[in-house]
């Protein structure tokens, strides 16, 4: 890797020179009330280590045991995956020094993992591609070290370090699949998509909330370039802690451009861990691999093997809920949606919504139409997600039941849900705040009709002698009346009915 | 020991009585716990400290032990039942076990001023059952050790001979029980370090089932083989102490989820019925060479007193015990190299910064931290054990040291069974240990020689067996106590303690009292 050798190679030119093999692991931060081995608290975002105690502070004499909700957790994602559960396995310790890991082990599985051999189909352009899942074990998350001062926030050339154990302890499950070969030009896109299926597996089991941005679900790629055609893989890199779908993309894009240029120029491919910068979209070199570190493993003496029962495990299978890729093609089918008008609901993230709003009572296409259209519009605006905007499907189906029942209009309804997103409180009580039923009262609306024709004696008259479309100007007075809340087809019947006129 | 319900006489001295009768008279009024308490803190005070001193004691924790003792009075004061058969009666801790309020250093440097801020489920239920715990004891830095000349605050000496080593690494809890400064005590086990103390002293001390008492709260040597056990002058004191801290825990996932077996009403059978009927086995291969000829005599004086009283002796043969220690020595050092990376000056204990000029890193506090709180023979188990587990070298050796102690179960078995040509012994026995208390520094710089302090012991706890330690007599070659080792099937404690009990009750009708109350004054600091 001289100075001479351009950094990146083009990517088709890459492509046609190199197969891909990608390698993905994902660490998914389980939603269990309590930690792996302890019972503190796993809530996101509490002070610095009140979220700590013995256990996972590693104090002199204390003991771990393990948090049955997480197995069961391991157990949900394993079935969900296909793989085989162990029916019996151990936890193992993974030892090496690390100031934000108290035990300077982590308690982790090494060769007797919870779940091994299963796959995730992923549907890439339209076409279905396989991964394999070598396994998927349970380990502990370790404490979070921020590193202050120097330049690169890492621990060399720091002046000091502060150490937070709230997340130390925190279950993980680690998700590892197979070599993913023969993916050539779509591998960044393959890598993506495994990745997103993956976390709506995830949401859908309900083990985690997979929030990548906090860090509950995390992505290390290894990637590889092997000369077109040859069955030997080439020496990897790992990427550490991608953190975005688009970033899984544009990391394995990278390597792959990457290390074609040190291939085409002679060089050779160092195994190492690499870092990915979501600023520039390149990686970059971190902690050499080529001295591995010696991890020591072996069985953890402080817990006994764990042995699932066949039909404890039978009973986490039958309690799975629908996979969420056969769900979505259920529910296109409901909705009587097209393939691109699903893909646009999945993408915005709006299927759940939809689907809450239609089991709350809305017909599927106002809905969909809600969510995508003028709700869509706001939380654009705003910079949020769908499910970030401060209104619930319940609400949004609440506006849909008066618009149907003819209390608001269209227009009427869009201020009714601006007046939710407002935080002015649930739909009627924006109605009834701001004064926005359509008024279908008919007494109110008599009145108003005959003041307007008291007020127009030749407009009546021209009405009452035939001239049927003169009722026009008296609907919009009533309707300037009572500032557009008015029903106009209603007001239109007590205008002829009160001249006695056969409409 | 008096029957239920009446009040012992108790010796004007009160540190010499039993614990039963301690519990007794303070149950009956005849005595309070404060003065039992008192009285005891007075004998530290008076043999305890100084150069010749005993130095059974890290930590003297006398406010709280009064405060311990007169809560247990108030109680009885208030009209309440005592909390346990063991109300009031004073204990020595080894300062292993964590306990609020006083520090734990686990004999070593790297913990010195620690004060833990939560109690072993141990110490929860000693201080539930109203034991008073008068302080922490000395012991080989983190229980590695025979002697506790590995102690970073410096040896605890044999009240027998106070030239003479206590054993270990339990020794200060033992020299404690032997000096009459507690009735009651609490060791751990890894390889011995229950009963070698107990056989090198002349005092009682069991290691129960593996998991039958809960290791939470206790510094971690190694997970596999730890165990927590009780520790008194007698088998009926012993005993009721195993009741008091025996038991499943929630804490501790390898603690065993069964009924604690009935040692105190085995103690009592003993004592009724004695041994005859039952089945005891002799070890072949726990005797002979490596064995002091005052120990064997004394053992087979013990066995022969056994058979007098009716029991069938047979001879077993358990041909695996001989790679024992070897695997011991490759499990303990794994394990513990694991265990004690926790000690790293990140979060407590001793922090040393670097020499000057090296940079300063965590990774140079934590290694300047090692090199600096840990002692000699810590180092040499840690650098063992990094070693054994390397890749490429853990089939060899930690996994071969597996197959030995399932291949040394497999002998246990084979001589506790019944079936398919088993010996059916109820108990073995053997010697303790194979030699008598040597002297401060014999054995010191030679780790081999030390190890082999252990050779009896080991077997026992890599197959996870209860094993206790009773003393057989005086040694004739040196005049120093001799351990009988009673060694039983996996939560089989009954037939062990009944086997103790019974021996004892012979032991005290031949020769007049137990042999602790036939230790020689002490005279210390003269
Ligand atoms: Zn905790």
């Amino acid at each position: 890797m001289s100075s001479a050798t351009p950094t990146l190679a083009d990517y088709d030119h890459a492509i046609e020179t190199f197969d891909p093999v990608l390698g993905l692991e994902v660490h998914v931060e389980l939603g269990t009330a309590t930690k792996m081995f302890c019972g503190c608290s796993t809530a996101f975002g509490a002070p610095p280590n009140t979220q700590v105690c013995p256990v996972c502070l590693a104090l002199p004499g204390a003991m771990p045991v393990v948090n049955a909700t997480a197995v069961e957790y391991a157990v949900r994602i394993g079935l969900a995956l296909h793989c085989s559960i162990a029916s019996w396995c151990r936890f193992a310790r993974k030892n090496y020094f690390y100031p934000d890991m108290p035990k300077n082990f982590q308690t982790s599985q090494y060769d007797e993992p919870i779940a091994v051999n299963g796959y995730l189909d992923v549907q890439v352009d339209g076409e279905t591609v396989r991964v394999e899942i070598e396994r998927a074990h349970m380990e502990e998350d370790t404490g979070k070290s921020t590193h202050v001062g120097g330049l690169t926030g890492r621990i060399h050339g720091a002046e000091y370090s502060l150490l937070d154990y709230n997340r130390a302890g925190v279950p993980l499950v680690e998700i590892v699949t197979k070599p993913i070969t023969g993916t050539k030009a779509s591998a960044p896109a393959v890598a993506r998509a495994y990745v997103a299926a993956l976390r709506d597996l995830l949401l859908s089991l309900e083990v985690s909330d997979v929030r990548m941005d906090q860090g509950s679900l995390r992505c290390d790629a290894n990637v590889s370039l092997t000369p077109a055609g040859n069955p030997v893989f080439g020496t990897r890199t790992e990427t550490k802690n991608v953190n975005s779908l688009r970033s899984v993309e544009r990391a394995v894009r990278h390597e792959i451009c990457r290390q074609a240029a040190v291939l085409e120029a002679g060089g050779r491919i160092v195994q190492e861990t690499r870092h990915f910068d979501e600023s520039t979209g390149t990686t970059s070199p971190g902690r050499s691999k080529e001295t591995a570190e010696d991890y020591r493993y072996f069985p953890e003496p402080d817990l006994v093997p764990l042995a699932p029962a066949p039909e404890w495990v039978e009973g986490i299978r039958a309690s799975l809920p629908e996979l969420p890729w056969l769900r979505r093609a259920r529910l296109q089918q409901e909705w009587g949606l097209s393939d691109l008008e699903m893909r646009d609901l999945v993408a915005a993230d709006a299927v759940g919504l939809v689907e809450a709003t239609v089991d709350a009572g809305a017909p599927a296409d106002q809905a969909r139409s809600w969510w995508s259209a003028y709700l869509g519009q706001q939380a654009n605006s705003r910079g949020v997600s769908l499910a970030e905007l401060p209104i619930t499907p319940q609400q949004v189906a609440r506006v849909v039941a008066l618009v149907a029942a003819g209390t608001l209009s269209a227009k009427l309804a869009r201020q009714v849900v601006d007046g939710v997103l407002a935080g002015e409180g649930d739909p009627d009580e924006v109605v009834a705040a701001r004064g926005l039923a359509v008024v279908s009262d008919d007494s109110a609306l008599q009145q108003a009709v005959d003041q307007a024709l008291a007020a127009a004696p030749d407009v009546a008259d021209r009405i009452r002698s035939g001239r049927v479309q003169a009722v026009g100007a008296v609907v919009g007075a009533v309707m300037k009346a009572t500032r557009g809340q008015a029903d106009a087809a209603r007001v239109r019947e007590l205008v002829f009915s009160t001249l006695g006129v056969q409409a | 020991m008096t029957a239920a319900g009446a009040t012992p006489d108790l010796p004007a001295d009160l540190t010499r009585a039993s614990a039963a009768d301690l519990a007794a008279g303070i149950a009956g009024g005849t005595v309070s716990a404060v003065e039992v308490a008192q009285a005891h803190l007075d004998r530290i005070a008076a043999v305890d400290p100084g150069d010749r001193g005993v130095h059974a004691f890290l930590h003297v924790s006398g406010d709280l032990a009064l405060e311990q003792a007169a809560a247990v009075d108030a109680a009885r004061a208030a009209g309440r039942t005592a909390a346990s058969p063991l109300a009031g009666v004073p204990l020595a801790l080894k300062d292993i076990v964590v306990q609020q309020g006083a520090p734990a250093t686990a004999g070593s440097r790297i913990l010195e001023g620690w004060m833990p801020p939560y109690d072993a489920t141990v110490t929860t239920r000693l201080l539930e059952a109203g034991v008073v715990i008068l302080g922490k004891t000395n012991l080989d830095e983190f229980a590695m050790g025979s002697s506790t000349e590995n102690s970073a605050y410096g040896p605890s000496r044999n009240p027998w001979d106070l030239d003479r080593i206590p054993g270990g690494s339990g020794g200060g809890s033992a020299a404690a029980l032997a000096a009459f400064e507690a009735p009651l005590a609490i060791g751990t086990d890894t390889g011995g370090s229950i009963r070698q103390p107990a056989a090198v002293t002349g005092t009682v001390g069991a290691k129960p089932t593996y998991g039958g008492v809960s290791r939470y709260g206790v510094i971690a040597l190694a997970s596999s083989l730890d165990q927590v056990g009780p520790c008194a002058r007698t088998v009926l004191d012993t005993a009721l102490l195993h009741e008091v801290i025996a038991g499943h825990d929630p804490r501790d996932s390898t603690s065993i989820p069964e009924p604690v077996p009935s040692v105190v009403d085995a103690v009592h059978r003993g004592r009724a019925d004695g041994v005859a009927g039952m089945r005891i086995g002799v070890v072949r291969e726990l005797g002979g060479e490596g064995y002091q000829p005052g120990v064997l005599d004394s053992f087979r004086a013990a066995v022969a007193a056994l058979e007098a009283a009716g029991a069938e002796i047979v001879e077993v043969s358990c041909p695996h015990f001989r790679y024992g220690l070897a695997a011991y020595y490759l499990i303990l050092p794994s394990e513990c190299s694991s265990n004690l990376a926790r000690f790293d000056a990140m979060r407590y204990g001793l922090r040393v910064e670097p020499a000057a000029g090296q940079p300063v890193s965590a990774e140079t506090v934590m290694s300047a931290t090692r090199g600096a709180g840990f002692g000699a023979e810590v180092k040499r188990r840690i650098i063992l054990g990094t070693y054994a587990l390397s890749a490429g070298y853990y089939d060899a050796y930690y996994g071969s040291a597996q197959k030995v102690r399932t291949l040394i179960k497999g002998d246990f078995d084979q001589a506790f069974g019944a079936a398919g040509g088993g010996a059916g012994c109820d108990v073995l026995v053997s010697p303790a240990s194979p030699v008598t208390a040597f002297r401060l520094g014999e054995k010191v710089d030679d780790p081999l020689a030390m190890y082999l302090n252990d050779l009896a012991t080991i077997p026992g706890s890599l197959a996870g067996i209860p094993a206790m330690s009773v003393p057989s007599g005086l040694a004739a070659d040196t005049g120093l106590p001799v351990g009988l080792q009673i060694m039983a099937p996996a939560l089989g404690e009954a037939a062990m303690y009944r086997v103790a009990s019974a021996f004892e009750t012979l032991y005290v009708a031949e020769h007049g009292s137990t042999v602790p109350l036939s230790v020689p004054e002490l005279v210390v600091n003269p």
